[in-house]
């Protein structure tokens, strides 16, 4: 018996045209999505335990009731069951630090026991990149950053992993189990969830889990860090923009193109 | 106040973010009259010392241990070093190995850890900005914390070259234990049909593109440029495009020309890899997207109309 625990984040998407409500941005220029690079730890995770016999794939999120929705997709696509933190406590936080979810997710960790655990690289909305590793230290597991190809040995107790680098480098790195790697997009190919996942994940488990269930009060949440603005970055563009139709600005990018030599046979 | 800088590093050279890690440490000491200190471990430490002896650094600490990067030996020497210089400030690069034991270090010495930092300032505390949601903000987070990690993203600071009068000393560590993760090796990405580096004029497809099929209508307008095509990661993570063809910091570093980004946002790792061309044009159908930024030209439209246009104009 084998158990990966995967964890997953909802991110909001922003608008083209947005703005800026005190430290958030405005809910209605907001979409949520399951974090892109979460998608493929999921995959991970499911083609390990598609692999194998007894492998069991927990997904574990830290977010409001509205992240069920994203939850289930990962659900769907073929996680057994699932864990959600959440506390009336978190309303009246700006920004979750990279220390207050290294405390929550530990706890979870500790609590499930699993052999591997799974997490993108980073978030695409906050984008701290740090969250895998940090979890890693507190639970005194092995880990290894920006895995973009895993080949697990668990038998060994090892993963033999690529972690991606600069510049079109890998570097092969053999990591002891238990381990968590964070995971890098292109690993693999993220399946759609079928309709019979999607069917079969509406009677999955999404248990709830309160700061109090994980042994902690409001103070876990208390971070030194605040998040105390937010503004549209000064535009530092001085790009000439063509004005017109798409026929009359392909016409003058075409001249600036021939210009410079472009096309010219 | 005390400023630790830890160095990058890798195969035999030191990253062009060390250099820029010892203006940014400067700068924080400098706001309080304080030392820098700057650390590289493992690799020869002996010609990395040298080269980090740079205006501005007080004291270089080398630690041997090592060929290459092993984040279960830089996780220990940083702190051990961490307990030696006592800084208030712990700097390190965000580069894929600083995401490797960066936030393991913060957590084991109970710093605050603010990553990927553009900017900061120190009044007393760590005032930093970060961005957030793909460029499109710019966020500021303070740190009410007497000491503090802090990762700082490439190519934001001015690098330092001119030769300075540090004291460079040995620093003895050496891990306790077997270490629980062995570097193997290194490979590179294979090469493949076409080397776009070579190319003085690249027409590049990112995620705006939608589908696959669609990308014949890019292909035909790098026939009809005489161009040759690269992307941005998603499409080549999709399988669309092969790896060779991929822009950017896990990718390939292109100096075209001119560069003609279609429907590519410009997030700061595709950036890294074409910020060097000589005329950067942008098509996106959003006015915010951070490409714009540092196009030299741009439509803000759609590219499935402004594209056939171009061609038409090529024919
Ligand atoms: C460690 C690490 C390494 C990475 N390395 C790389 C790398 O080497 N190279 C790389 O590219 N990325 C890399 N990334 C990923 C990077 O962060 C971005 O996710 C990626 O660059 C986004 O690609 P994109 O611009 O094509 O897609 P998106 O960010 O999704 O942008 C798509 C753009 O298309 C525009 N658009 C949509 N529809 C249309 C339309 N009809 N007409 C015109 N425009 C349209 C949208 O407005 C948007 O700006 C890396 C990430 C990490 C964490
Ligand atoms: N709120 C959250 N709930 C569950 N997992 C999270 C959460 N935030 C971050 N993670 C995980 O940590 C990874 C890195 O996030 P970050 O360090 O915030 O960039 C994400 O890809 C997720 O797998």
């Amino acid at each position: 018996m084998m158990k990966i625990l995967v964890t997953v984040k909802e991110v909001a998407e922003v608008e083209d045209d947005f703005e800026i409500d005190g430290l958030g941005i405005d809910e209605a220029y907001l979409e949520y999505d399951l974090n892109e690079w979460d998608d493929y730890a999921v995959e991970e995770a499911v083609q390990i335990a598609e692999a194998g016999d007894d492998v069991e794939v927990v997904s574990v999120t830290i977010g409001p009731e509205r992240s069920e929705e994203t939850i289930r997709m990962a659900l769907a696509k073929g996680a057994d069951r699932a864990i959600r933190v959440w506390d009336d406590a978190f309303e009246s936080v700006d920004l979750l630090d990279v220390a207050a979810k290294t405390r929550l997710l530990a706890a979870v960790v500790e609590k499930e026991d699993p052999d591997l655990v799974l997490t993108g690289v980073q978030a695409a909305d906050d984008g701290f990149g740090a969250t895998g590793v940090s979890v890693a230290d507190e639970v005194g597991f092995e880990w290894a950053a920006v895995v973009n190809e895993l080949d697990l040995d668990a038998d060994g107790g090892v993963a033999n992993v690529r972690r991606e680098l600069e510049g079109g480098v890998e570097e092969l790195t053999e990591v002891d189990l238990p381990a968590v790697l964070t995971i890098q997009t292109g690993i693999n190919e993220p399946r759609y969830a079928s309709l019979r996942g999607i069917r079969q994940a509406q009677r999955k488990e999404i248990a709830p889990m309160s700061l109090d269930d994980l042994g902690f009060d409001a103070s876990a949440l208390d971070s030194p860090i605040a998040l105390t603005g937010m503004s549209e970055p000064e535009s530092e563009s001085d790009a000439t923009l063509f004005e017109g139709d798409a026929e009359e600005t392909a016409a003058q990018l075409a001249e600036v193109l021939r210009e410079k030599g472009v096309g010219a046979q | 106040m005390t400023v630790l800088a830890i160095a990058d590093h890798r195969r035999g050279s030191l990253r062009d973010v060390s250099y820029e890690l010892v203006s940014a440490g400067r700068q924080l000491a400098d706001a309080t009259g304080g030392d820098l200190h700057v650390a590289v471990i493992s690799g020869n430490v002996e010609e990395f010392g040298e080269k980090l002896n740079l205006t501005g650094v007080d004291t270089v600490h080398t630690v041997e241990n090592g060929e290459e990067f092993n984040h279960d030996v830089y996780a220990g020497a940083v702190e051990a070093l961490y307990d030696e210089v006592d800084p208030t400030v712990l700097l390190m690069p965000n580069s894929v190995n600083g995401l490797d034991y960066a936030p393991a270090v913060a957590n084991a010495l109970d710093l605050p850890l603010v990553s990927d930092a553009v900017d900061f300032s120190y009044d007393g505390g760590l005032t930093a900005i970060r961005e957030m949601y793909g460029s499109k903000v710019e966020t500021t987070i303070e740190v009410d914390a007497e000491r503090v990690a802090v990762t700082i993203r490439g190519g934001e600071w001015p690098a330092v070259a001119d030769t300075g009068d540090a004291e460079i000393s040995a620093f003895d560590y050496s891990p306790d234990g077997d270490l629980g993760s062995r570097v193997l090796g290194f490979e590179e990405v294979a090469g493949g049909d076409v080397d776009i580096t070579d190319a003085d004029v690249l027409v590049s497809v990112g995620r705006g593109i939608e589908e696959e099929e669609n990308l014949e209508l890019v292909e035909e307008l790098a026939d009809a440029l005489g161009a040759t095509l690269s992307s941005s990661r998603p499409i080549v993570d999709a399988g669309w495009l092969p790896p060779n063809r991929q822009v950017g910091q896990s990718g390939k570093v292109v100096t075209p020309d001119i560069y003609l980004a279609v429907g590519i946002s410009g997030a700061v790792q595709h950036v890294a890899g074409m910020k060097g061309a000589d005329t950067i044009i942008a098509i996106n159908t959003d006015p915010n997207a951070p490409i714009f930024d540092i196009a030299d030209y741009g439509i803000v439209g759609d590219l499935f109309e402004v594209v056939p246009e171009l061609i038409e104009q090529f024919e």
